[in-house]
């Protein structure tokens, strides 16, 4: 209990200080930054807001889902803990805090008390990056954390050194279930994180910035990012679900088959970190997915930029969806996800980025891009029809029976 | 395509279930909605006259699978008569705790006088509370044991779970809270073609 307490204060701090750091004069560019910097103090002040904040919102998260999930279902869902079942999440939290914190014997005792902090850690930091308005917007401060002209970069780096934390879980734990989950969770993060990291550099190239705050402004001036590069939102759209391990792609959790997965030995509020770490993520993907693709902050030109109130409507929305596609889609099969990772998500786009550099060298104009894109999915749509015949001409059909 | 038209088809399946009314019941706060048919607490009814159907005739204790019955019986008084029989059930217990609630008492009572009712919430704290005597089945009886005491206890009417869309024949002169019906037509007694969960 005494090194979870330790261990829980020293990842916030960690967290915040790791946030306040990577946006001090030093390390952050300011050759494309127009804007002053915040004073230290404050930027302390927001990478605490934001931690503050996005731990509340998992909290609520975790209601919210279990809510929709059960009206989904047809059911009414938790609602006995204070009006609407309000106050569940407070429930959740005493609960695990208070649950005796178990380490197993035969595990790497270190490893093991780390493997959650890292996870919950580096979840955290990425969502300083995200621009929730115009600069100044935030009582005299800019409304993000950090200003990263490496923005995307900085991100993948940071949601790649979160694998660490489970795959180390998975090994720390010294069981059989923990090291197939995080083996599994591993090789197909690997596989997506490919896909993430190539479908991401079309709208990039596109742009021509890393930064996340021009790219919304970019998408303020030219169209939304979705029309010039609606295959890379897809595939990206996808592989965020993989990477905050959500349904079709939740198999390193499956907890029918393997207990647990790679938090199969957790109990208690490393557990719960866990957890954390994955809605962390998952409101994170839902905050990035807008802000690259769909205006972030801003709305096109009839509809007022109305700082936070769009960002939170957009997380609010990709949320939801992911949540709707939990309540209905299956998992996938190990083997399936590999094949559809490297055999469908990298190629297309790779394929993208190939088309969307040979256009931009070639001098094509945006618009020259909108059809391009619509070229891409008419072929898309194309081999999907074409596969579907395929296989519908090749499937053996009883007669007399309705399909 | 039929692959990813199916995918799309389950979104649209539980977008669907997601507008419709759960079937949760939110069962002490919300009454149980019952059939009419439901075998509950036993009630022991009277003639219109206001004379008790018993005649004591113990078939009811000879059937009871589950020997929970006890009858003693005892002769009417001419002048002021118990029952409408020569004899008259003296005694009328049935433990609760032994009974399985199959009803074959009231299908071996030749007079129809004990009639499965429709309260369930018996629970009680003593083996003792748990066998009903007449003065707790017989019809004008509001609740169960428990139910009573916490009436007397709180001084509010006797509160039930559960609604009936009506009360069956059987259970003549017996007050049930009713349900409202749907268009005046229950469906309920047909047992069959009945959405789950739409009471």
């Amino acid at each position: 209990m005494r090194t979870q307490h330790a261990g829980q204060s020293l990842w916030s701090v960690a967290a915040g200080v790791l946030l306040v750091a990577l946006s001090s004069p030093g390390l952050a560019q300011t050759t494309a930054d127009d804007y002053p910097q915040d004073p230290l103090w404050l930027v302390a002040v927001k990478a605490f807001l934001v931690i503050f904040g996005l731990l509340t919102a998992f909290a609520y998260m975790t209601l919210v889902e279990r809510r929709l999930l059960a009206r989904f279902q047809v059911r009414l869902g938790p609602n006995r803990v204070g009006p609407l079942g309000l106050l569940q999440p407070l429930a959740d939290a005493i609960k695990s805090i208070l649950k005796e914190d178990i380490i197993p014997t035969r595990s790497d005792k270190l490893v093991f008390v780390l493997a959650p902090i890292i996870s919950i850690t580096f979840a955290l930091v990425g969502f300083g990056l995200i621009p929730f308005g115009p600069p100044g917007s935030f009582f005299g401060g800019h409304p993000w954390v950090i200003n990263l002209d490496v923005g995307i970069l900085y991100l993948f780096a940071v949601s790649e050194m979160a694998v660490y934390g489970i795959f180390l879980a998975g090994w720390a734990s010294n069981s059989k279930y923990s090291l197939l989950g995080s083996l599994r969770s591993s090789a197909a993060l690997i596989s997506y994180e490919l896909a993430l990291g190539t479908s991401l550099l079309a709208p990039v190239l596109v742009v021509g910035s890393l930064n996340l705050r021009q790219i919304v402004d970019w998408q303020d001036t030219h169209g939304w990012l979705i029309l010039f590069a609606p295959i890379a939102f897809g595939v990206f759209a996808i592989t965020s679900m993989a990477e905050a391990a959500r349904t079709p792609f939740d198999l390193p959790e499956a907890e029918q088959e393997l207990v647990g997965g790679y938090n199969t030995e957790y109990a208690s509020i490393k557990w719960a970190l866990f957890q954390m770490a994955e809605y962390v993520h998952l409101i994170t993907a839902s905050a990035l997915i807008p802000t690259i693709f769909l205006g972030g902050w801003r709305m096109p030109d009839p509809i007022p930029d109305i700082p936070y109130l769009w960002m939170f409507l957009k997380i609010a929305l990709f949320l939801f969806i992911f949540i709707w596609i939990r309540a209905t889609w299956f998992r996938l099969r190990y083997d399936q996800l590999m094949r559809f990772g490297w055999g469908v998500l990298l190629p297309v786009a790779l394929l993208w980025f190939l088309v969307t550099a040979l256009a931009k060298v070639l001098g094509a104009s945006n618009t020259a891009l909108i059809w391009l894109s619509l070229l891409g999915i008419a072929v898309i749509v194309a081999i999907i029809v074409i596969r579907g015949i395929q296989v519908r001409s090749a499937t053996p059909r009883a007669k007399g029976v309705r399909a | 395509m039929s692959s990813v038209a199916a995918l799309a088809q389950s979104l649209g399946i539980t977008l669907k279930a997601l507008f419709s009314k759960p079937v949760t019941i939110p069962y002490p706060d919300a009454p149980v909605p019952l059939k009419p048919r439901w075998h509950g607490r036993h009630v022991l009814t009277r003639h219109p006259s206001g004379l008790e159907k018993c005649i004591g005739c113990s078939l009811c204790a000879a059937i009871c699978p589950a020997y929970a019955i006890y009858v003693e019986p005892a002769e009417n008084d001419p002048a002021k008569p118990t029952s409408a029989g020569e004899r008259y059930a003296k005694v009328y217990e049935i433990n609760m705790l032994r009974c399985i609630f199959c009803g074959l008492c009231e299908e071996a009572c030749p007079t129809g006088a004990v009639v499965l009712g429709y309260d369930f919430e018996m629970a009680d704290y003593r083996y003792s509370d748990l066998i009903y005597g007449k003065e707790d089945m017989l019809v004008e009886v509001q609740g169960t044991k428990p139910q009573r005491r916490e009436a007397v206890y709180t001084g509010k009417p006797v509160k039930r779970g559960y609604t009936v869309p009506y009360v069956r024949a059987e259970l003549e002169g017996f007050k049930a809270p009713l349900r409202q019906t749907v268009g005046g037509v229950e469906r309920e007694e047909t047992g069959h073609d009945e959405p789950l969960g739409r009471h």
